[in-house]
């Protein structure tokens, strides 16, 4: 289950991370580590800042303060679309489907953008990220426009992929059907199968249980750590579901109020008097 | 895959072919032709609007450029149509360029906004740059470059190439970032560039639309691309159906037609040319189409099957 030694490096860190609004404090002197190859998850009550993390994360808000570090690479200031090229994709706790295209259209949406990551010397000598397209995914304008040259080929290949991570997530049979129409749990799958079709490293999984029923939530325990191991996909998630969190991860972040109170195993965190006073303590008042 | 998208563009030849060899009367021909320019146009803004989820105000102005450099090349420079025509778009292109860095920034009404005032620059210029356009006045002595062949042919190969278009990746990244700006930036497209690309495409079919225009009229002015220009674009494509193609060729076909129609009664035109709008807003909100293309509506020819509608 744990990584193996050779296998121990860091993927992402956190490194004192500040997030304001205006005045207000979201997020405050966050650090953390996630190791290459992990599942991790973070818990905390609602408004304690989870989702922010990710927002921050993925580059949608640019921290005010601290630095994020994936590869050993300085994201800090990329934009959401370049954090995304270099291998960090993610899923929405209130959905964001592509409501009016077919369900795979939806994931052939993202994996004919699958982005190939290398290092590049820059001109003063620094290694920086580069990215560029993978070229069995990938087709230029002209073709586009006259459906010729690569245009079938690679068309192919974009959905052969989609197709067959549909079929991993259980929505192959709905594949003509709109995206909107879908009932909520499929939404959530179709969500992750979208995000995995970009090829990530690392996979931020907003609340993907929020709204599911038991059984619901035990085949999405199924798919995760499935996709985790079969993958290699270095998976992070937030979740306020305690016992899904406890099950899957084996490293747990629990936050709140914008700050980190307390890291560890599963075990570690249920015997955290901090984390039982601030989360498990009003178990009853958070709720769906 | 291959054989559908081949049916399609056969299609669309095949369509070219009637038009061109019905045998018709000179006035009828004529309709054709205008027919062939107005879906041109409306094309370009169906990319825009209903797959992109742009909304604008101003593409009338894009229209002017085009009939205008094609206007100047030809009859001042001697240049040949065909190339004059291509450079009506292409000088349409390098305007949007211009003005899409600074305005697509701006989103939804945003944008809107700020193309009715471009679009009435762009026309006030033409309008008072005498010396090249002569102004308010008008160019007259354009050649009738636009015979039904031409305008048959250039509505033809731009249709094939947008069917392509909007059926291959560059379709979806536009239609991703229409549905959520956000998700779209998150699986690796950087939604400006995207919004640009649909931008140049559309401005580049008005500028032929318009070029095309100028060759049938033989003469042109500023005031035939105003701000009411625009608006029936914009209007044809919501007419047809946002994010339907075919819907736009047929909105675009049926407006064409009835104010055609109505041509004997010219002053009441503009009243029953917002009768049916407001007709058709009332009776299907989402447009003649909605987002479905034409073949979708006939059963068994597509893969997708119908029974399964779109919640509205």
């Amino acid at each position: 289950m744990m990584a193996t030694k050779t296998e121990s490096r860091v993927l992402l860190e956190l490194e004192n991370i500040d997030m304001f609004f205006g005045g207000v404090l979201a997020v405050k002197g966050m650090s953390f580590t996630v190791m290459d190859n992990e599942l991790a998850g973070i818990i905390g009550p609602n408004g304690a800042g989870k989702t922010t993390i990710f927002n921050v994360i993925s580059g949608v808000y640019s921290p005010t303060a601290g630095t994020i570090w994936f590869r050993e690479q300085d994201i800090t200031p990329l934009m959401a679309y370049q954090v995304n090229r270099l291998g960090i994709a993610r899923t929405f706790q209130n959905l964001r489907l592509f409501a009016r295209s077919s369900v795979l259209e939806n994931v052939m949406t993202a994996a004919q953008n699958r982005y190939r990551y290398s290092f590049r010397e820059n001109l003063r000598g620094h290694l920086t990220p580069s990215y560029r397209p993978d070229p069995e995914y990938f087709y230029g304008f002209l073709e586009s426009i006259l459906h010729a040259g690569k245009w079938m080929s690679r068309e192919t290949n974009i959905r052969k992929k989609s197709m067959e991570l549909l079929d991993r997530v259980g929505l192959a049979d709905r594949a003509d059907q709109m995206a909107g129409t879908l009932p909520y749990g499929m939404q959530r799958r179709l969500e992750i199968a979208r995000a995995i079709a970009l090829d990530p490293k690392l996979l931020l999984l907003d609340e993907p249980a929020a709204g599911m029923n038991p059984e619901e939530v035990f085949a999405l325990n199924d798919l995760i750590t499935g996709l985790h191991k079969d993958f290699r996909l270095t998976t992070l998630v937030i979740e306020h579901h305690m016992d899904m969190i406890m099950q899957i991860c084996p490293h747990i972040i629990c936050v709140n109020f914008g700050a980190k109170i307390a890291e560890g195993t599963p075990e570690e965190i249920q015997a955290n008097p901090e984390v039982l006073s601030a989360y498990l303590g009003d178990e009853e008042a958070v709720g769906e | 895959m291959r054989t559908k998208s081949l049916i399609g563009n056969a299609a669309f030849v095949l369509l070219g072919l009637f038009l061109v060899f019905l045998p018709l009367s000179g006035y009828q021909e004529g309709i054709i032709i205008l027919l062939c320019i107005n879906c041109i146009a409306a094309m370009g803004v169906s990319l825009l609007t209903g797959f992109t989820g742009i909304f604008t105000l101003g593409h009338a102005a894009y229209m002017a450029l085009g009939a205008y450099t094609t206007a100047i090349l030809t009859v001042r420079l001697g240049v040949h149509w065909v190339p004059a025509i291509v450079a009506g778009g292409v000088v349409a292109v390098l305007v949007a360029w211009l003005i899409g860095i600074p305005t697509l920034r701006l989103t939804g009404d945003y944008y809107a906004i700020a193309s009715i005032g471009l679009g009435e620059a762009i026309r006030l210029i033409l309008e008072n740059w005498q010396s090249v356009t002569r102004g308010a006045r008008g160019f007259p002595g354009i050649d009738s470059y636009t015979t039904r062949e031409a305008a048959v042919a250039f509505f033809v190969i731009l249709g094939i190439l947008l069917f392509n278009l909007i059926n291959s990746r560059l379709g979806r990244e536009l239609k991703a970032s229409r549905d959520d700006r956000v998700a779209a930036s998150l699986m690796g497209f950087h939604t400006p560039r995207s919004r640009m690309k649909a931008l140049l495409i559309s401005a580049f079919c008005c500028g032929i639309s318009g070029a095309l225009l100028g060759g049938y009229m033989n003469f042109i002015q500023p005031s035939m691309f105003d701000m009411m220009k625009s608006t029936e674009l914009t209007a044809v494509v919501v007419f047809g159906g946002l994010g339907s193609m075919s819907g736009t060729i047929l909105g675009s076909a049926i407006i064409t037609l009835v104010m055609e129609y109505f041509r004997d009664i010219s002053q009441y035109r503009m009243l029953i040319y917002g009768a049916l709008l407001v007709v058709i807003m009332v009776v299907r909100p989402e447009g003649l189409l909605g987002n479905r293309e034409i073949w979708t509506f006939i059963p068994g020819l597509s893969g997708k099957s119908n029974d399964r509608r779109r919640d509205k």
